[in-house]
């Protein structure tokens, strides 16, 4: 506590890193009228309120009520809360987002480290042009995508069935039927779209390590591989929180895919993803009150893995990096 | 495992071939739409199926375009309308309030900035029940409007424009600029909005692409086949019976080609807009 009696402002620097700003001076430029701050940020406050805030807060209000957008409305206290801890739906569709989150995640981690590991390569030719392939697939349409993978998963006539049943002794597998199966189907659409992505991320903060690093630790005789395990994958602590972070909001709102394959989210419910379970709550069963419930719980599961996942960098950093 | 890494990672050859391999996964599933949009359903599943592009594609997307109950143009034409008002909106919302995070000074700045960066740890579908309430008590349901006014700003885009602002922009010439008198809008008119010309297209692409791709929302809130937008309206080429997917592929790959078109032109813009936004974020 002392230390913030010393020397306003300058003596915060340590604790907390956004603040390193206040030690140049104010922030932003000081001769530009600092009033003309609020007629700037208004017109986008206004609507960032009105839409994207208000909803959040009025959702907290109308998932302790029982909702009906067409008859009347009634106080509902925890109730919806409770139900839903009750309701083997959330858990199975929990399961399935956890599992269709871990399928896409991990491979595509492992795979977009190690193409932004080629691609950093200076020496690599048509840099630009892999680059720009490598993004190809994160622009297109998501509909027209789980059509197209959809076909190719097909049971009797899907291209990756046709591969598969060249080997010997595998028979056809029904990516839509089997629980694993139809999980790898949706990982499947999701990882190809966000791969290239995320090895442009990849890439972005590889390309700032500096070479200095790569040239001492050969000159030390450490290999490629040593090289890759002890200077470049240690300086991506940060992007890879990062893209899990982004990764796990992301799977939490899976639901064009498994929508796609099956409204219901499946004949056993095999594939029914959070996201589609609050949209079918929503509108197909009316239950505003109940999907607003699932809604704060998908936010508290967001808000608990993010914190995990930070609490787990900064012990790693705390360890590695010094 | 382990010995043999150093060794791959200096054969060039094996790059090369896994970029190859990676392109030809990432192109494939286009490829593939064109093959079974243009074969004939027998083609497609016979072992081993056709490759080749067959001649039936124009025949194809004539029945995508003349569908029953479907309007493709009127869709195409919608998410046209609906990308484009919302690129245009973001880019300019999200740079005027970006360059007062930036570059201004006042009261209640950090704490708003902060306040944004928080709401992005939001996921979207926590407001979708109550903004439908409001899509409804407002008269906006099954309009395109419906679409619009919630997208018109995005706490990315005002955290993205500010990065931006701040890196491409030195304080020095603001600072210059203010003192021989001039002011606030004509410092950002003038000196900030040239400057950052190039990154607000590439704010203006991404937020065209987010609201091409949106479907979650659409769906919710449009209800007659001549308002959808072309996520939609795909969904409605579904084959009731049997397994042919030619009508749906078709009208896959008819929504997906402007993109592949735009792309030509943009992708390397995006690219490097995706690794700028990385090495900040």
């Amino acid at each position: 506590m002392t230390i913030f009696k010393e020397g306003k402002g300058r003596a915060k620097v340590p604790l907390t890193p956004w603040k390193k700003k206040e030690k140049k001076q104010l922030p932003g430029v000081a001769s530009l009228d600092g009033r003309w701050g609020y007629p700037a940020i208004a017109p986008f406050f206004l609507i960032f309120i009105v839409f994207g805030v208000a909803p959040v807060i009025y959702s907290i209000y109308i998932a302790f009520f029982k909702w009906d957008p067409l008859g009347e409305s009634e106080f509902n206290g925890i109730n919806n809360f409770t139900f839903l801890l009750q309701d083997s739906d959330f858990w199975i569709a929990l399961r399935n987002t956890f599992s269709i989150w871990a399928l896409s995640t991990f491979p595509q981690l492992v795979v977009a480290i190690s193409l932004a590991a080629i691609l950093r390569n200076k020496r690599l030719k048509g840099k630009s042009f892999w680059r720009t392939i490598l993004l190809v697939p994160n622009i297109t349409s998501i509909i027209a995508i789980t059509i197209v993978f959809q076909q190719l998963f097909g049971r009797d006539y899907g291209l990756i069935n046709g591969i598969l049943s060249l080997i010997p002794g595998v028979e056809n597998i029904d990516f839509i039927e089997g629980i694993i199966p139809s999980h790898i189907q949706i990982a499947t659409m999701i990882s190809w779209r966000w791969v290239g992505y995320n090895t442009l991320i990849f890439l972005a903060s590889m390309l700032a390590i500096p070479d200095e690093l790569y040239e001492s630790a050969s000159v030390d005789g450490a290999s490629k591989w040593q090289q890759f395990k002890y200077v470049t994958l240690p300086s991506l602590k940060n992007t890879i929180t990062f893209v899990l972070i982004v990764g796990t909001i992301g799977g939490l709102q899976v639901f064009a895919e498994p929508q796609q394959l099956n409204a219901e989210g499946g004949s056993t419910k095999q594939f029914l993803t959070l996201t589609l379970f609050l949209y079918n709550q929503a509108f197909l069963n009316n239950k505003y009150g109940y999907a607003a419930a699932i809604g704060i719980a998908i936010t508290i599961i967001v808000l608990i893995i993010s914190a995990i996942n930070f609490v787990i960098t900064r012990r790693i950093s705390g360890e590695g990096s010094r | 495992m382990k010995r043999n890494i150093p060794k791959w990672q200096k054969t060039s050859k094996l790059h090369y071939l896994m970029l190859a391999l990676i392109t030809f996964l990432s192109i494939f599933p286009f490829y593939w739409m064109f093959i079974v949009s243009s074969n004939t359903d027998a083609e497609i599943s016979k072992t081993p199926p056709s490759l080749v592009p067959g001649p039936r594609f124009l025949e194809v997307a004539g029945k995508v375009l003349s569908a029953e109950g479907v309007y493709f143009t009127q869709a195409l034409t919608n998410t046209f309308i609906v990308g484009i008002a919302i690129a245009v909106a973001q880019v300019i919302f999200s740079a005027i309030a970006g360059f007062a995070f930036a570059k201004l000074h006042f009261k209640g700045r950090q704490f708003s900035i902060l306040f944004i960066i928080a709401t992005m740890m939001l996921p979207s579908q926590l407001g979708i029940v109550p903004l439908f309430i409001m899509a409804n008590k407002l008269n906006l349901v099954n309009t395109l409007y419906a679409l619009i006014v919630p997208a018109l700003v995005t706490a990315f885009g005002v955290f993205w424009m500010r990065q931006i602002i701040d890196a491409q922009v030195p304080n020095e010439i603001l600072e210059a600029a203010s003192i021989d008198g001039a002011s606030v809008p004509r410092v950002f008119w003038s000196i900030v909005l040239p400057s950052i010309r190039q990154s607000s297209f590439v704010l203006g692409l991404f937020a065209f692409l987010a609201a091409w791709n949106d479907y979650l929302w659409p769906t919710i809130v449009l209800q007659s086949p001549e308002r959808f937008t072309l996520q939609v309206a795909l969904t409605q080429l579904k084959p009731l019976y049997g397994l042919d997917y030619s009508l749906q592929m078709g009208g896959a790959f008819l929504a997906t080609a402007p993109l592949l078109i735009l792309f030509i032109f943009v992708g390397r813009r995006l690219v490097s807009g995706v690794m700028d936004g990385a090495v900040k974020g």
